[in-house]
């Protein structure tokens, strides 16, 4: 497959507050780099990224959904995350099911201590996204900016 | 069978224990058939029908019927009943409001496979033993049962009815269905091919958004999709696949509510299998979390408001299958 080094894929990150996000955060005063297509969206938990912010995310053009929360076990609200992991598994089964590519959707756990696996993760998950290419099958053309 | 209903329907009118009765009535073709409500005796007699094509699910007429003064009386078919369930669970229905008789589920027919025929001008459809006589502007025509039996009839899981006030005819079992084989030749086929399919299949979408509005796990007040500041609302079509948020969220919001009961493609105008993405969501939860009916009772938990510790990743979805 070829591959265009000049494609800059948007990759949409919903981090939760209290361990991704922190995380992320750590990784910045610790100087580590990761890439900068990376938007961060900060929600109170991984359970409120409802899917059809993933979808929307995806129909205005995102390349790739990435979310983060805490560790299962470890969530601020003691069960949130429980839920995001039955709810995701789900959802990314179904969206494989339409004959979406695998890999523009992820869930990693990430806690406020692992900034060095936020950093790496994103790496990672840039470079999977570019190796695919624009999102085409998950766009709206209705959505576009003019 | 039409006849005993009536009957016992009248009974119950005339000793007040309902004041309205919920069934089908017939519409300008005799295959032609809608839900209707009756309040009198001679409305009964004179237009209540129950035959082969009453496929209609009555439970989601409940949700508003229920909250009306005095207490209606519904028949409900087996597959209407895991609805009714369903339904009652997240207090949607008014139990005490309705008074339910079970009747014999199908299977129905489908008028789309006789005509698909070339049978025209239809005037009457007669079942002997498993052969369908049709009477027609043109003359006589003969098919076998079987070829004309609905698509929500033919993948039926239960005879068995899980909600009612009181029979008619008999209760039947759960049956060993083969409903999720064309899930599972799906995810069988690669990722292109399916992409192809769905895009093949949703392409057909109008929006008409009869799916939701027959859907009785659909009953929001308020649908996330009447949002005029979507961004796509009034917007014509721009490419094949643009309906596919749609209807993967409305899968989504009825996931493990889902009772299966066919409707959604059954009402589709461009007979596209909604039910195969529902079912996906049935099967995986099934395979993951464990076996789930819904509406199958009024008291456990749906897999989606409950979790356990050692669930699995998402990522076993991405290794499974083919790529």
């Amino acid at each position: 497959m070829q591959v265009n080094e000049n494609f800059k894929p948007v990759i949409v990150a919903f981090c939760c507050n209290w361990c991704s996000y922190a995380g992320a955060d750590l990784s910045g005063t610790n100087r580590l780099n990761y890439p900068a297509n990376v938007k961060i969206i900060r929600v109170p938990c991984s359970c409120r990224v409802n899917p059809m912010f993933i979808l929307r995310a995806f129909q205005k053009g995102a390349d790739g959904v990435i979310i983060c929360g805490c560790h299962p076990g470890d969530c601020h609200y003691t069960s949130g995350n429980y839920f995001t992991r039955r709810r995701i598994t789900l959802l990314y089964s179904m969206l494989d099911f339409l004959g979406i590519e695998r890999k523009r959707t992820r869930l990693e756990w990430v806690s406020a201590a692992e900034g060095a696996k936020f950093a790496s993760v994103m790496e990672q998950f840039v470079s999977d996204v570019q190796k695919l290419g624009p999102n085409r099958r998950l766009e709206d053309l209705r959505c576009r900016k003019q | 069978m039409q006849e005993a209903m009536i009957k016992r329907a009248v009974q119950l009118l005339a000793d007040g224990t309902v004041n309205r009765v919920m069934g089908w009535k017939r519409g300008e073709f005799v295959y032609d058939i809608t839900p209707a409500v009756f309040t009198t005796a001679e409305e009964l007699e004179k237009d209540f029908v129950c035959d082969d094509f009453t496929q209609a699910n009555l439970s989601k007429y409940l949700v508003k019927e229920s909250r009306k003064e005095g207490k209606i009386l519904a028949f409900l078919k087996p597959c209407d009943t895991y609805s009714f369930n369903q339904l009652v669970k997240e207090h949607r229905i008014i139990r005490e409001n309705v008074y339910v008789i079970g009747i014999p589920g199908g299977p129905k027919l489908d008028i789309e496979k006789i005509k698909a025929k070339g049978i025209t001008g239809i005037l009457s459809v007669e079942n002997e033993n498993y052969t369908l006589k049709i009477e027609t502007i043109y003359g006589t025509e003969t098919m076998p049962f079987s070829e004309a039996v609905s698509g929500k009839c033919s993948g039926c899981k239960s005879k068995k009815h899980v909600a009612y006030d009181e029979l008619i005819g008999d209760d039947g079992e759960v049956l060993d269905s083969n409903r999720f084989d064309m899930v599972a030749k799906l995810e069988n086929m690669t990722s292109q091919e399916r992409f192809d399919f769905w895009r093949g299949e949703l392409s057909k979408c109008i929006r008409c958004n009869a799916c939701r509005n027959v859907c009785p796990a659909c009953t929001c007040e308020n649908c996330v999709f009447d949002n005029p500041k979507s961004g796509i609302d009034q917007k014509a079509a721009a490419d094949s696949f643009e309906e596919k948020m749609f209807h993967i969220i409305r899968a989504f919001h009825v996931a493990g509510r889902c009772t299966d009961c066919g409707e959604c493609s059954r009402v589709c105008p461009q007979n596209i299998p909604l039910h195969l993405l529902n079912r996906k969501f049935i099967k995986d939860i099934n395979e993951l979390y464990g076996e789930y009916q819904a509406g199958a009772d009024t008291t456990s938990r749906a897999p989606l408001n409950n979790y356990n510790a050692d669930d699995c990743e998402p990522s076993v979805v991405h290794e499974r299958g083919v790529e």
